[in-house]
């Protein structure tokens, strides 16, 4: 094996929160320096934007705003 | 509390963090796409993408018997290897992974109970690099299509008294609110279900950390939808990777003897002329048809 760089991801967090009206799941933490971010549909739980910035912030914006623009996308049929 | 059929078919996260450097055992993170992979995997593993690596990537199917030896090789798999598989969205791909495995006849391959999710909740190490693997010899056995149901099987079920559907897509994609998973492509033209399944989405057999239900949880939710372990029973959903979560918790968590992944899933039947398809909630009663 390659030598290790080990880190541990600190600060981990899980909320739930609607976008473009959807549930989404937003799970964040910190891995070294940077921030990294994923939201999931919830239902069914598909991993559907990531993101990565210096501040939890930073890359919450960028995961989300990619899964907006992706969840607007999801049509809803009539079925009565 | 009743056990699992078959506990050792799973290990939890902290046997992983303890055994990871084992002689004889490979970890493997199961991905979508690695990129997860690329940012920080558990310590040892390798990674497998599967569209690239577990599905042919011409004809729609799993990989061929040699390509499979190829990647067995590839990643330092011996048939004596423990391999234990893990990866992200709920150790879906993962369990696609253990899936095909299975069905070219690998005796020792196991899941990591709860998947990176859990890993990455417990606050449990992360690496960046990826470890130099020694090639292995590897000779895999003539698929097990029991394990498999392709088109006609589910046009039999659909005729046969007994077999139960088991649909785990969500209770939108199931009625046929949406084609698809929220913020994911469509994939089919029409939206619905296969007439006469159950809609026991995958995610019912999990609690919030993502590990399995108890045995007797996962009885009770199976068996409340009348799909139990003494009939034929097929599970599907969009393209086979959440069916392939289902699959294994009926199979070794529950002991189904007979029980099959449809991966050709919704995009086959809901892509196919004439397919018979209901819309809205399941019927009622425990019957597949």
């Amino acid at each position: 094996m390659s030598t290790r760089s080990v880190q541990r991801p600190q600060d981990y967090r899980r909320r739930h929160d609607a976008l473009a009206g959807w549930a989404v799941g937003v799970v964040s933490y910190r891995l070294g320096e940077h921030f990294l971010c994923e939201v999931d549909n919830v239902s069914p739980g598909a991993r559907i934007a990531r993101g990565e910035g210096a501040t939890r912030e930073e890359a919450e914006a960028k995961a989300l705003d990619k899964a907006r623009e992706r969840l607007s996308r999801t049509r809803i049929v009539d079925v009565g | 509390m009743s056990e699992y059929a078959h506990p050792e078919m799973l290990v939890e996260t902290a046997w992983v963090a303890e055994h990871a450097a084992d002689p004889g055992l490979r970890l493997v993170e199961v991905d979508v796409d690695t990129t997860a992979y690329d940012q920080g995997h558990v310590p040892g593993a390798i990674a497998w993408n599967w569209t690239t690596q577990l599905c042919d990537t011409v004809e729609r199917d799993i990989i061929p018997k040699d390509a499979f030896e190829r990647l067995m090789a590839e990643s330092g798999v011996g048939n004596d290897t423990t391999v234990i598989l893990y990866g992200d969205n709920n150790n879906w791909f993962a369990a696609w992974a253990l899936w095909q495995m299975k069905i070219y006849g690998h005796d020792d391959v196991r899941l990591m109970n709860g998947g990176r999710k859990k890993w990455l909740a417990e606050g449990r190490e992360l690496t960046s690099d990826v470890p130099k693997v020694a090639g292995a010899t590897y000779r895999a056995m003539e698929p097990d299509f029991s394990l498999r149901a392709f088109l006609p099987d589910v046009k039999r079920a659909l005729e046969a008294d007994g077999c139960a559907l088991v649909d785990v897509r969500s209770p939108d994609e199931f009625t046929g609110k949406i084609l698809s998973p929220p913020g994911l492509p469509e994939t089919c033209q029409r939206g619905g279900h296969i007439p006469g399944a159950k809609n026991i989405p995958w995610g019912q057999a999990c609690n919030e950390d993502g590990s399995f239900k108890s045995a007797d949880e996962l009885a009770a939710l199976y068996g409340g939808k009348g799909v139990t372990a003494d009939r034929p029973t097929i599970a599907y959903c969009r393209i086979g990777e959440r069916s392939s979560h289902t699959w294994f918790a009926l199979k070794y968590l529950l002991g189904f003897k007979d029980v099959k992944n449809y991966d050709g899933s919704w995009t086959e039947w809901g892509n196919m002329v004439r397919a018979p398809v209901e819309r809205g909630p399941e019927r009622m009663g425990t019957g597949a048809a």
